[in-house]
């Protein structure tokens, strides 16, 4: 049975059902189409998409809240950048890590235990990711699992993570980024012809050799090992999945254009040089989402440790957190500050960047769902009380927007698990110890 | 961004050379037989770990040779226990990890099979280029799966890859480009990405459990050569002979002979100082416009250069690495450093063998830009990131992670917020009672390389103040950075630091109790009576026991047969 044959639509259902995605849109294969291509062929609308979204350090606490809780009236200084969208995001603010007597391990903790439901002991994390579990409910069809991006320009900057000890790496060029998605491998839905690649099935055939010895190989194995060669093969899988697709021609998309090619930028973390970056990635990433190559993207704008510095200045962000005095009279860190601020500009670009891509009568944001998240509250003194969080867009009307919602003292995971109600994970509980929680955010879920 | 290093000059194992018979006659040395360590209970767990990026490089070009060039990028090794070998044991391949390894893997094996190459990579030709070739196919996939598995493929390997070959040549219509895909897929696969050991029942010792013979040349040869094991030992664990303490002493002496132990002692050197940061080390432009990516690679190479002589060539004392005033530099380093260096003609960027004089103020390894420029912000020096860089590689030492909710404001005057020198800057660190604890082991021994900026240059003044580089080390007070090298270097935890971790770089685990206990009482006593020479103690940690010593794994099948070697083609390549 070759690849195509392989690909019925009753084994497709029968796949993202057996994966329990019962509240996902149907697989988005070309079969499902409506004719203008906005929606599939039954009615439902564009699957929805993740991405999530990461800066260190945090904000000024007291500079970032809006002044009103429910809906987003004015937004904080620091959030201002955010203005233009401030009816598409939401704004949680009060919400903390709890440290149940573990060790603050210092732009670790924090931000790992939003991300995981869990507040890490040691300097090490092998739970998955929220990114994670929610791409293994919406993006097990697409070329890729997920796209993984730092502006920083360092692959270990990665908040992503499946299993076992390491991170999904980040890619760190923005022309690796575009060669890789739109490179000689990509398949434009609205090519007018489509012709399988013989080389395609002979790839196939060379791989599943590989699937074929899995018995063999994993017979020496304790059980912490096979766990790894589990992950190895899972991994292999998408290799086997993009090979897959790519013998399928793929559904018209009208909104799928193939980005201009992006330059080669040397990679750094001085201000400028990251912004510029992330711009890149951030363009590159909307246009794989619209052509439907993957359905979760992972931007990292700063490390938790921000390493993004000015040119000419002897300290990074981080640095000058723990060693800028407060300016009295504006009664916070300028220099500090002036990072933040460039920050939620970064953040800004990414959503112009999805609203860049005109869908029907909205735009790409409105069928996402972005998760914004740092590592502290107040850098200064390592705070894990009021960490900033942020939602951007719709879900494709699973979310309300324009709200801020202020939980004092509650687990930070409220947002996480939200979120990933929102987007079809079929949990009503998520996270450990203090950090559990079945508290949905009803405000702003629709 | 990815500094290029250059690479010594070392023996290149191609495979058509391979294919070759190796007829070389063996020098050997005196040959100490294995040492017998009496503790039966020494025994660590097999491992699978995954190839280093220098690793899997080296293997590339060791095998296929250096006309072969890798293509995308690695996933990012992993570091635990102060090592990415300890790393190594717990990291698997991630989705787009996969997917690089898959790019990388088609790009070396369609250069393998192309025109210029194939004749002498492969050692057969098929009847028709423009279809399948099961003979012709199973010749090279056996041969080239041996080097790369380390061990010859089972019988069910083989034809699984065959059939996989002729069913790609099948589809494309080309035997080479179907060979091709089916080496891409050798190189993709767990196999050969992850260095799977196996145990097998002792014969020797009832109840007790050893790394079976291949088990026992991988971890050899990627202790002592950074690489996969050569053809001759293949044989060696082949024929038995690795399984005889005379057996195993002759190839450790063969390979403790040749040059390619350079390679083994620059990569474990590496890996323990941390040198992978290289890789993302930036500076301020604006600030220090010397400093660029060919700084930071010699700067490395520095490094790796003077330990090489030190513990290799003069096979001196470990320790004077921390006081040698013997050095090697570049043109670019020495304009850094401020010393001057004569270059041979038109060698701008040529290695210059260079000694400080005796009243110099640099002397040793943590006084070069790899040490005190790998420990810094981009813009200025860190005493307490070198502080804490010098406890935890050097000495071994865990630092704690600094309280939370701590109130830095005692940190600041604000009527003066500009400390002037770092000193001023970290002192209050030690002031405050809840940074005190850690700071006061970190910063002291930090302040002692304050006389060299963020790049390794040298200054006596920062901000126009006069820079105190004086300090303490474990009670042992110092003046400056020569003072703090000798203090280094007569420190009793800086050899019983190396001991462990040249082993837990050999095993890719953190040792175990009875581990410990025999690295404390045999190793590290061993390392001292032999004059803290480093190629003696890897002989030592070589020839041990413990070394192919394991405890099985808690599941899985210890006795199921090995899997059936004997296979005509794959005999070939060692036959003499």
């Amino acid at each position: 049975m070759n690849a195509i044959q392989e690909l019925s639509r009753r084994r497709v259902l029968r796949g993202v059902l057996g994966g329990a995605a019962v509240t996902v849109g149907l697989p988005f294969l070309d079969c499902f189409l409506n004719t203008n291509g906005t929606a599939l062929a039954s009615g439902q609308a564009l699957p929805t998409c993740f991405g999530s979204w990461f800066w260190g350090l945090g904000l000024n606490p007291g500079r970032w809240e809006p002044k009103q809780v429910g809906k987003i009236v004015d937004l904080g200084e620091e959030l201002k950048a955010l203005e233009p969208y401030k009816d598409k995001i939401n704004v949680y603010s009060g919400m903390k890590v709890y440290l149940d007597g573990r060790p603050l391990i210092t732009h670790y903790s924090g931000d790992w235990s939003l991300l995981t439901g869990t507040t890490p002991r040691e300097e090490r994390v092998e739970i998955p990711s929220i990114d994670v579990l929610i791409g293994d409910v919406i993006g097990t069809r697409t070329r890729f699992r997920s796209l993984e991006v730092a502006a920083t320009g360092n692959a270990t900057h990665s908040y992503s993570r499946r299993a076992g000890a390491a991170l999904n790496p980040a890619e760190t060029s923005p022309v690796g980024l575009y060669t890789r998605v739109f490179g000689p491998e990509f398949k434009d839905p609205n090519a007018a012809d489509f012709t399988p690649d013989p080389a395609v099935m002979a790839r196939q055939s060379v791989l599943s050799a590989i699937t074929e010895q899995r018995a063999d190989i994993q017979k020496h194995l304790g059980a912490a090992d096979k766990a790894r060669l589990d992950e190895y093969f899972s991994s292999l899988r998408q290799i086997e999945q993009q090979l897959d697709i790519e013998l399928q021609k793929p559904a018209p998309l009208e909104a799928c254009t193939t980005p201009a090619k992006a330059e080669e930028m040397p990679p750094g973390t001085e201000i400028e040089t990251v912004q510029n970056n992330h711009k890149l990635f951030a363009a590159i990433l909307a246009h794989a989402l619209a052509c439907n190559q993957t359905r979760v993207v992972n931007i990292t704008f700063s490390d938790a440790t921000s390493s993004l510095r000015k040119q000419g200045s002897s300290m990074t962000e981080h640095v000058q957190s723990h060693e800028e005095a407060i300016d009295p009279q504006l009664g916070y860190q300028p220099n500090v500050t002036y990072f933040m601020e460039r920050v939620m500009e970064g953040f800004a670009a990414t959503l112009a960047s999805l609203e860049a891509i005109k869908e029907g009568d909205g735009t790409l944001l409105d069928r996402m769902l972005i998760m914004a998240s740092s590592d502290t509250g107040y850098a200064k003194v390592h705070s894990l009380e009021n960490i900033p969080l942020l939602t951007a867009g719709k879900a494709g009307g699973k979310m309300k927007t324009g709200i801020h919602v202020s939980a004092k003292g509650d687990p930070g995971t409220r947002v996480g698990l939200t979120v990933q109600q929102a987007m079809g994970v079929p949990i009503n509980s998520w996270g450990t110890d203090s950090m559990q929680t079945a508290k949905t955010i009803t405000e702003v879920m629709a | 961004m990815k500094m290029s290093i250059e690479k010594p000059a070392r023996g290149k194992i191609i495979l058509g050379a391979v294919l070759a018979a190796c007829t070389a006659p063996l020098a050997l040395m005196a040959l100490p037989h294995a040492k017998a360590d009496d503790s039966a209970q020494v025994a660590g767990p097999v491992a699978m770990r995954r190839l280093t990026q220098d690793e899997y490089k080296q293997i590339i070009e060791d095998v296929f040779g250096p006309t072969v060039t890798l293509g995308g990028r690695f996933e990012p090794d992993m570091r635990d226990a102060g090592l990415m070998a300890v790393g190594a044991s717990q990291v698997s391949v991630t989705a787009s990890g996969i997917e690089q390894y898959d790019t990388m893997a088609r790009k070396i094996a369609s250069q393998v099979v192309d025109e210029q190459h194939r004749a002498s990579m492969i050692p057969c030709k098929p009847a028709d280029p423009k279809a399948a070739d099961d003979a012709c196919a199973k010749q090279f996939l056996a041969k080239a799966g041996k080097l790369l598995y380390r061990r010859p493929l089972s019988d069910h390997e083989l034809q699984t890859e065959v059939a996989g070959a002729n069913a790609a040549a099948t589809k494309v219509k080309d035997f080479y480009a179907g060979l091709g895909l089916a080496l891409a897929s050798l190189l993709e696969a767990p196999q050969f990405l992850f260095r799977q050991e196996v145990a097998e029942p002792d014969p020797d010792h009832s109840g007790q459990y050893r790394l079976d013979a291949y088990s026992k040349a991988s971890r050899l040869s990627f202790f002592l050569w950074d690489s996969a094991p050569d053809a001759q030992l293949l044989q060696a664990a082949e024929s038995g002979e690795l399984n005889t303490g005379r057996g195993m002493a002759k190839q450790v002496d063969r390979m403790m002979a040749s040059p390619r132990l350079e390679a083994g002692v620059r990569a474990f050197f590496s890996d323990m100082l941390g040198f992978d940061a290289f890789e993302n080390l930036a500076k301020d432009r604006t600030l220090y416009p010397k400093f660029n990516p060919r700084v930071a690679s010699d700067a490395e190479e520095q490094t790796l250069k003077t330990i090489v002589q030190v513990v290799l060539t003069d096979n001196g004392d470990y320790r004077d690495l921390f006081t040698t005033r013997k050095t090697f530099l570049t043109q670019a380093l020495a304009s850094i450093y401020k010393v001057p260096i004569a270059p041979p003609d038109g060698a701008w960027n040529a290695w210059v063998p260079y000694e400080y004089p005796a009243d110099a103020e640099q002397a040793g390894i943590l006084t070069e830009a790899s040490f005190v420029g790998l420990h810094s912000h981009p813009g200025r020096s860190s005493p307490t990131i070198r502080g804490k860089a010098l406890r935890t590689t050097i000495l071994c030492e865990k630092v704690p992670d600094p309280p939370g909710n701590v109130n830095f404001t005692v940190v600041q005057d604000t009527n003066n917020p500009q400390y002037k020198t770092a000193r001023e800057r970290v002192t209050a660190h030690r002031t405050e009672p809840t940074c005190a604890g850690c700071h006061k082991l970190i910063d002291p021994i930090g302040l002692g390389m304050e006389n060299f900026d963020t790049i390794g240059g040298f200054r006596t003044t920062e901000n126009g103040a006069p820079i105190d580089a004086s300090g303490e080390l474990d009670g042992v007070k110092f003046a400056d950075a020569i003072g703090l090298g000798r203090a280094v270097h007569d420190n009793a935890a800086v050899p019983a630091c190396l001991v462990n971790r040249i082993y837990e770089y050999a095993v890719g685990h953190k040792p175990n109790k009875a581990e410990g206990e025999w690295l404390k009482s045999d190793l590290e006593k061993e390392f001292a009576s032999n004059g803290y020479r480093v190629p003696a103690l890897m002989r030592a940690v070589a020839t041990s026991d413990a070394f192919y010593r394991v405890t099985p794994p808690t599941t899985g099948a210890i006795d199921a047969p090995t899997p059936k070697f004997a296979d005509a083609n794959s005999k070939q390549e060692t036959a003499k």
